[in-house]
Formats: C-alpha cells, structure tokens, sequence
C-alpha cells in the first residue's frame, strides 16, 4: 500500500514522456529536426522547455533538504541558478544565436577557426555533461527506494531507458515537447501540494514559525570562510549556467536572436516561480520535524497529512521528481549526444555513420556511460556533483563565451591555455569531492569551492595568452563579430 | 542566311541607383572604415547595457552575503514576520531578477532599432544623391 501512489506516478509520467515524445516524433523528419527542431520554437514553448530541463533533481528534491538542513545560506543556490539565466540574457543569449552554431565546439570553431580549440571544447561538453547526469540517474535511484522500495539500481536505469528512447527517437523536436510539458507537471507537482500543507499548517495553528532565529536565517556561514564559500558558489551559479552544454543548445532553436532573448526572460519568470516553492517545503520540514535528506519533499506530505490525500499529495510528488530526473537527463543526453554524434561518429572518420544513426547510436553511448557509473559507484554526494559541474562550466565554456562574443583579440592559443588552466583548476576540486578529502582548513575550503579563483584564473590565463599571440587572432575575426551583433532584419552576409 | 542566329541579349538601360537601398550593410559586411564605425557602436551601447546591469545586480543581489557578513544583527530583523535573509532570498529576488531581465531586454532591442534605423537613413541618403 506504502508503495502504490509512487508506483502509479511513476508509471503515468514514464507513460505521458513516451507518449508525447512519439508524438513529436511524427513530427521529425529531418536532420535538423532531430538536432535543433528545425530552428522554429516559439519562445513560450521553448521557455518552458528550457525550464523543464534546467530544473534538476537538485531543483525539485536537493534545494529543500539542503535548506532544512543548514537554512538561508543554501538559498543561494536557487538564487543563483536563476541568476544564472539574467547573466546569460545580457551576455550570450542573442549573440550565441546569432553565431548559427549548434553546440559549443561548433561555436569555438566558427569563432576561433582552430579544430584544436573545438577538440577540447567536445571534451568539456562531454565531461560536463556526464557528470551533471551522474547524480540525476543517482537521484532517480534514491527516489524510486524511497517511493516503493525498489533497489536503488532499478530506479537509474529506468530514467536511463526512458531517456534513451526518447532522445534517440524524437530528437530535439520531440524532447522539446516532452520538457514543456514536464516543466508544468513539476511546477503543478510542488505548487498543489505546498498550497493543501500549508492550509493544514494554519490549520494546526501555524506552529514552528517562531523557532526560526539561530543561525537558519543567515544566508552566509560563519566566518571568512563563510563569506568565501558564498561568494564562490554565487559565482559558480551566476556564471556557470551559460556553460552548461544542455543550457547552450537550446538556444539555437530560437528563430532568430531577439527571440532568444525573449524565451530567456521567459525562462527568468518560470525558474522564479518554481523556486519560490521549495523553502516552503523546508519551513515546514522544520517545523513538523521531519528528516533532513534528499527525500524530504516526498516524505512531507505523509507527514503532514494522513489517509488517502496524503497518498494522492504523495504520488503527486514523486511523478513530479521523476520527471525532473527525466526532462533534465534528456537534455543533457541530447547535449552530449550532438557532440558524440558530430565529432565522434560522423563524416570525419572513415565508415562514419549517416546523420540520424549517428544520433542513435550516440544517445545510447551518452546515457550508458554516466549509467553504469550510477550504478557501479552510488555513493558520490549528490547535491556536490552538480555543484562542480557548475563550478567546471563557470572556469572553462564562460570565458571562451564571453570574450569569444564581446573580444576581438581572443586567440585560438590563449582559449586552449584558458580551458586548460580553467579545465585543471576546477577539476582538482572535482578530485578533492570524490576522494571526499576532510582537512577542515582553508585548503578543503578552496577545493571545495574552487569557482572563486578558478574563473578568474581561466579569464586572465585566456587574456594574457591571447595578448602574447596577437598575431594569430583569426582574419575573420571582425567578419564573424559581425554576424553576433548585427539584428536580423539587417539583410547581411551570414555565412 | 546560313549565318549562326547571334544569342539573345537583354537590353536595358544604365543603373538607375547606383545603391540598393540596404547599401550600408556592404559597409560593414565589407569591412570599411564606416562599417566599423557603425559595427563599434552598436557592439559599444550593448556592451554597456550589459555591464549596467551586471553592476545593478551585483550592487543589489550580489551585497547580500558582504552586508549580513558585516552586520551579523541583520539575521535577527523581520519583515513581515519572517526573517529578512528569508524574504529577499527566498522571494523579493525572484521578480527583481525578472524585472532587471524585462528592462534590459526593452533596452537591448532599442538600440538594435536604433541602429538599423541609421543604416536605413545613411543609405536613403546615398540614394537620393
């Protein structure tokens, strides 16, 4: 009985993914429809496709435990993860459209005329990308245990399966549909149940609110250190989201730059409407004692009210974080998919396969690996792993976006030194959270939180390389600037 | 008689405009001197428009953990019955981030109207002499 609301919810959204994900799939037919859904999304609906898939396990389950747990310090990551999405709309979104790239190699080609920075850029993506989907297929395991009891394997390679079907068999055409629709099913799955907890809340006379005074409405840690964790992971956030491989593809299928821009507002009103929900799961988590972990959001409703609208509340729930799991792995496997399949797979190598194979047989290599690591090694910190993706996007794809767009003088040279340099130094922090190093000092801090100087490491390492090698900077340089700027409506030359 | 039939030709008349009317854009496709005034510009206004509001963000949002680091007493003050850290991070940031997007995305489509109407005169001007 325990277990039946999980399993019936989770049974309905695999159902309704699969369903409009074949849907979508009558609708693509071409190459382009699988890649970038023909560059015709509309911005509302791309809106809540990008919502979809950037609200993650962390969005919809991590937030609220970690709030419970340590208080307002850990609202900087919703804060941030929003944030993220205004720094990208001033910055990137328009010109990044406008480049008429796909994915980030194909940007840094274009811009920087060099297959070597292209190379390491589909690396990026790919380490990126698997290690963002690591925790989400995690997450799914603990989700599906916590809701029926399942062995925590069975719940990753459900998500996995799902996932690689419907990437595989709709592309970008059909995962834009499917993410719309799971953007309004998350949002729906955390927004009825808060609104019926909280009327019962008042109901019980409104209890707990009165304890909250100690350190839990302090949204910093004690200390110098504390200021500097803040300060490194508002960094991370801010500047990380542009990064994000699945983040980044969206953007080419907007019709045009001003559309871009205008789905990333969009995108700013649907992320801060979601997000205003999980702190009220935290409050009251606290307030009716419940257990401070991953599972918080779906044990609350049990917890607060009893019988048969508790089951529904908690059914709601769980197809609600299944289908984070589910919308945020699509797009990252989509993500890495478009590389594998264009870089690995393709044309370039003898006995390449054709266009639509490729992406096949890529989407199931880009959702295998991060599987069985799932699998093999389930004990990696969740809410971490998706914290150093972050931090690994802010040191590497940031500062090739930004100075790629808005610096003539970026030189392919100075943009390897500064993956590099941004790629090693964000990654030893990688190093430091899966050997689960403990020093307590100023060095674990550093690790812990490398964005703070790894970023403005990789800037500098990227200017001053770039400076030293003015005299590669690409012919096409003013040419290619152009084309970012320029308004469509201006009828130029575009390549 | 047995001559070849010389081709077709189409006979018309001398250019009326010696521009089409989006002659500018050859400016700035074509890498002249006025192309790259008018590209610089463009890239200029939104360059600032961005850091404008990036320094409004950062003065705003990005103070928050420097001001309750400085003045620790702040965690104890309420609004609305809620703590304060609770009401500005966990609420009145939302529709001001939105607010800072709304603005700068009228701000950023101007200038690109702007701009386009600049090409248009300067060519318009071209044509009529």
């Amino acid at each position: 009985m325990q277990g039946v609301p999980g399993l019936v919810a989770l049974v309905a959204v695999s159902l309704a993914t699969l369903a409009i994900g074949s849907y979508g799939l009558r609708l693509s037919r071409t190459t382009s429809d699988f890649y970038v859904a023909s560059r015709s999304v509309r911005p509302g609906l791309n809106a809540s496709a990008i919502g979809g898939e950037y609200l993650s396990a962390a969005s919809f389950l991590g937030v609220a435990a970690l709030v419970l747990t340590s208080g307002a310090q850990m609202l900087w990551y919703p804060v941030g993860w929003t944030a993220g999405y205004l720094v990208l709309l001033v910055l990137v979104a328009a010109p990044l459209r406008r480049s008429g790239a796909y994915t980030l190699p194909d940007f840094a080609e274009a811009r920087l005329d060099s297959r070597r920075v292209r190379a390491l850029c589909s690396v990026l993506v790919v380490a990126i990308g698997w290690l963002y989907l690591l925790p989400q297929f995690q997450g799914a395991g603990l989700t599906l245990a916590a809701a029926v009891g399942a062995p925590a394997w069975v719940g990753a390679v459900v998500v996995g399966l799902v996932v690689v079907v419907g990437v595989g068999g709709g592309g970008m055409r059909s995962v834009t549909l499917v993410q719309a629709f799971q953007y309004w099913l998350k949002l729906t799955a955390l927004l009825l149940p808060a609104v019926v907890l909280l009327v019962v809340w008042r109901g019980d006379g409104a209890p707990g609110v009165g304890a909250v005074g100690d350190g839990w409405s302090m949204p910093l840690g004690a200390g110098e250190r504390g200021l500097y964790t803040t300060y490194s992971l508002v960094l991370a956030t801010f500047l990380g989201t542009m990064g994000l491989p699945h983040v980044v593809v969206r953007f080419y299928t907007n019709p045009d730059g001003r559309a871009a821009r205008r789905t990333t507002l969009v995108v700013l009103g649907l992320l801060g409407a979601f997000y205003l929900l999980p702190p009220v799961y935290a409050v009251l988590g606290r307030a009716y004692g419940a257990a401070p972990d991953d599972t918080l959001v779906l044990e609350l409703p049990r917890l607060v009210v009893d019988g048969p609208l508790g089951d529904v509340l908690t059914g709601l729930v769980t197809a609600g974080a299944f289908a984070a799991f589910l919308s945020t792995s699509s797009g990252l496997a989509l993500a890495v998919t478009g590389v594998l399949a264009q870089d690995v797979l393709t044309g370039r190598s003898a006995g390449g396969l054709s266009g639509v194979a490729a992406f096949r047989v890529g989407a199931s290599v880009a959702v295998a690996v991060p599987l069985a690591a799932a699998v093999l090694a389930p004990d990696l910190s969740v809410a971490r792993a998706v914290g150093l993706a972050f931090a690994v996007a802010a040191s590497t794809f940031c500062p090739l976006l930004l100075l790629g767009i808005w610096w003539r003088g970026l030189t392919g040279h100075g943009a390897v030194a500064g993956l590099v340099v941004g790629g090693l130094g964000s990654a030893a922090g990688v190093v430091w959270a899966v050997a689960d190093g403990t020093e307590g000092g100023w060095t674990d801090t550093l690790l812990a939180q490398p964005a703070a100087w790894s970023v403005p490491l990789a800037f500098a390492t990227m200017l001053g390389v770039s400076r030293v090698t003015r005299h590669r900077v690409p012919v096409h340089t003013r040419r290619f600037m152009v084309r970012l700027h320029t308004p469509e409506v201006v009828p130029l030359d575009r390549g | 008689m047995s001559e070849p039939r010389p081709p077709r030709v189409r006979v018309t008349g001398p250019p009326r405009r010696r521009h089409a009317p989006t002659a500018r854009t050859g400016d700035i496709d074509e890498q002249t001197a006025l192309g790259s005034v008018y590209l610089d510009s463009l890239l200029r206004e939104q360059l600032a428009l961005a850091l404008r509001v990036l320094a409004v963000l950062a003065l705003t949002v990005g103070s928050l953990p420097l001001l309750f680091h400085l003045a620790p007493g702040l965690a104890g003050v309420r609004l609305l019955g809620l703590p304060l850290a609770w009401v500005l991070l966990g609420g009145l940031v939302h529709p001001w981030l939105l607010l800072l997007g709304w603005r700068y995305v009228r701000r950023a489509e101007r200038n690109e109207r702007d701009f386009v109407l600049l090409l248009q005169m300067d060519s318009d001007m071209d044509t009529e002499t």
